[in-house]
């Protein structure tokens, strides 16, 4: 269909630009035309390549990442048991309690983030509230602010509060999972809010209304009418949550402390000292999970729009 | 209508209510501490990390001064990453636009979807495994006798700028798509009938009306680029320092608190300045 735009288009550019004029265009069009076929060729080449090796050298006989000497599950069998070639030891153990604290982590501050959030993505669209604008804006800044900025402020409000407390009751206080979970709960708020919001303002608010005049009360109407059509929503976005604060370095890196470390802390550790086979496999599962997490979320996408119920 | 009044009455009660929770997190667990940041920028440093009056602008000038040299390479590198971007990003949100079948389109879009979601440490790691001295490339040119001594690609600011457009290539191409996706390419028929050439039609019909997805776009690449603290750390070595390792470093060891302090509030401030760009272009014009 594009190309019989472009050709029709371009006889009639021909019958009023010159003869050199039209040849210049037409360069400039086969030029244009090559261009858009390579850069994103080129494009999807330079995303998938890196991913693409580490997942094959996480396979690969041999320690190095230069040449490929044949098909192992050796570093996968390494992860789990505890042992990392001859030399180190990989920390299977550390890594391990490292994904029991992401694992808790992320589900408490996914939980708290997901409630609250709906509930401010409700008010926002369907109460009236005053100064909705300011309310607006505060929530739109945990997600323009660069993280950063978040985890070092939030790590000097926690270290003053602690200092405060210690200097007026003698007790001892340390970041840990509370301090991690409160910093996650503050950026997962803002991304559950703008993904209920958006499936709340394409819902058809008349059958809020409808249910209100067959004598449904308002939280009747919330449980059998709104909640049960914004469920894609909310399940995207505690999804949306639940990647993000499994993700989180920077966030957790300034607000945890000893013994609650995560898996990001915990990679971003073994990355930071060595390339090695174990954390190529480590990070090839990592991989699979966020696939997995990706084709679910997109599976729900699917299965949900296009609904007669629907706004638009 | 007395029972109308009731119910908008109730409705904001409940309004209220219902983002009071969300509010108050943030106010206390985002906005305050930002504020306490604000002051502590403008305080002297004192024994064992603390901090302590008297009020002064030090801090700022060192930032201005001392620390400039490394403001500049975050905001020149963060630039250069969002236009590197926009040139690669657009034509493939463009591609995927134009994909005819519908399975085509979600498979292409697929294929730029999932990076986003992997853990952004392991998609840095994949190039520290590319670019490490025993790395792939230089591993694969001395094999075939191109060099002999290894290149040193980590460490440098090109192994940042590399890994800052490999992260954040994503959140260019989704916002064009989003605003490619919604626009008419008739348009682009009745130009070129109007006697446009593709380039015209392009700069005074497409880009105009995409423009929004394109702001959005730079917004995304830019904001996480200049205040990027993993990409650096793992690639960049001291010659790609940038301003987020700086502060790292300011909070962690070195611990001189309003120098760090004073540091993020004027990342803030270039920020605020994109934000303001944005606020300014980037609006849908209904």
């Amino acid at each position: 269909m594009g190309n019989q735009v472009i050709s029709r288009a371009g006889v009639g550019t021909a019958v009023q630009t010159t003869a050199q004029g039209f040849r210049a265009d037409m360069a400039v069009r086969s030029i244009g035309k090559v261009g858009l076929l390579v850069t994103p060729i080129f494009s999807y080449f330079f995303l998938w390549a890196p991913i693409a090796l580490l997942v094959l050298f996480s396979f690969n006989d041999s320690r190095g990442v230069d040449t490929w000497r044949g098909f192992t599950l050796r570093w996968y069998e390494n992860i789990f048991a505890g042992t990392m070639g001859g030399e180190a030891r990989f920390a299977t153990d550390l890594m391990l309690s490292a994904l029991g604290n992401t694992l808790f982590v992320s589900s408490i501050a996914t939980v708290i983030a997901t409630i609250l959030g709906t509930m401010i993505a409700l008010s926002l669209v369907r109460g009236n509230i005053p100064g909705k604008k300011v309310i607006d804006s505060i929530l739109y800044l945990p997600v323009v602010i660069p993280e950063i900025t978040q985890g070092v402020s939030l790590a000097i409000f926690f270290k003053l509060i602690f200092d405060f407390v210690e200097s007026s009751t003698g007790v001892n206080g340390t970041p840990g999972f509370g301090s991690i979970i409160i910093g996650h709960v503050v950026f997962n708020i803002s991304y559950v809010a703008i993904v209920v919001r958006a499936r709340l303002a394409n819902m058809n608010p008349r059958l809020e209304e409808a249910a209100n005049d067959l004598g449904a009360n308002q939280w009747q109407t919330f449980m059998r009418i709104t909640f049960p059509l914004i469920l894609p929503g909310v399940i995207a976005g505690a999804l949306l949550a639940l990647t993000l604060s499994m993700d989180d370095l920077v966030v957790t890196f300034f607000n945890s402390g000893v013994g609650n470390t995560t898996l990001p802390v915990f990679v971003h550790g073994l990355i930071k000292t060595s390339v090695t086979p174990e954390v190529n496999a480590l990070s090839t599962l990592m991989l699979l999970f966020s696939t997995v997490i990706v084709g679910f979320s997109l599976f729900l996408q699917n299965r949900y729009t296009d609904r007669p119920y629907n706004n638009r | 209508m007395a029972a109308g009044v009731t119910a908008r009455d109730e409705q904001k009660t409940g309004g209220i209510l219902l983002a009071l929770p969300a509010v108050l997190w943030l106010g206390l667990f985002f906005l305050l501490p930002l504020l306490i940041v604000l002051v502590f920028s403008f305080l002297t440093r004192s024994q064992g990390g603390q901090v302590s009056l008297p009020f002064t602008l030090a801090q700022y000038e060192r930032v201005f001064d001392t620390f400039w040299v490394v403001m500049q390479r975050s905001i020149n590198i963060a630039l250069l990453t969002t236009v590197i971007c926009l040139i690669a990003g657009y034509p493939l949100a463009y591609f995927i636009v134009r994909r005819r079948s519908n399975f085509g389109k979600q498979f292409a879009l697929f294929l730029v979807i999932l990076p986003f979601w992997t853990n952004f440490l392991v998609r840095t790691y994949a190039w520290r495994v590319l670019l490490g001295r025993e790395g792939l490339i230089n591993s694969t040119l001395i094999n075939n006798g191109i060099i002999t001594e290894p290149l040193e690609l980590l460490g440098t600011e090109f192994a940042v700028l590399l890994g800052l457009v490999y992260g954040f290539l994503p959140f260019m191409v989704l916002p064009i798509y989003a605003s490619l996706s919604r626009f008419d390419f008739r348009f682009i028929e009745a130009a070129q009938d109007l006697g446009a050439n593709d380039v015209k039609a392009f700069l005074r019909v497409m880009l105009p009306m995409t423009l929004p997805g394109v702001v959005a776009g730079c917004m995304l690449v830019f904001i996480p680029a200049i205040g990027t603290f993993v990409t650096s750390d793992l690639l960049g070595g001291t010659q790609g320092l940038m301003i987020g390792n700086l502060i790292y470093s300011q909070y962690n060891r070195s611990g001189n608190l309003p120098l760090g302090a004073a540091l993020s509030v004027v990342m803030m401030g270039v920020v605020m300045i994109a934000l303001l760009i944005y606020a300014r272009f980037g609006e849908a014009k209904e």
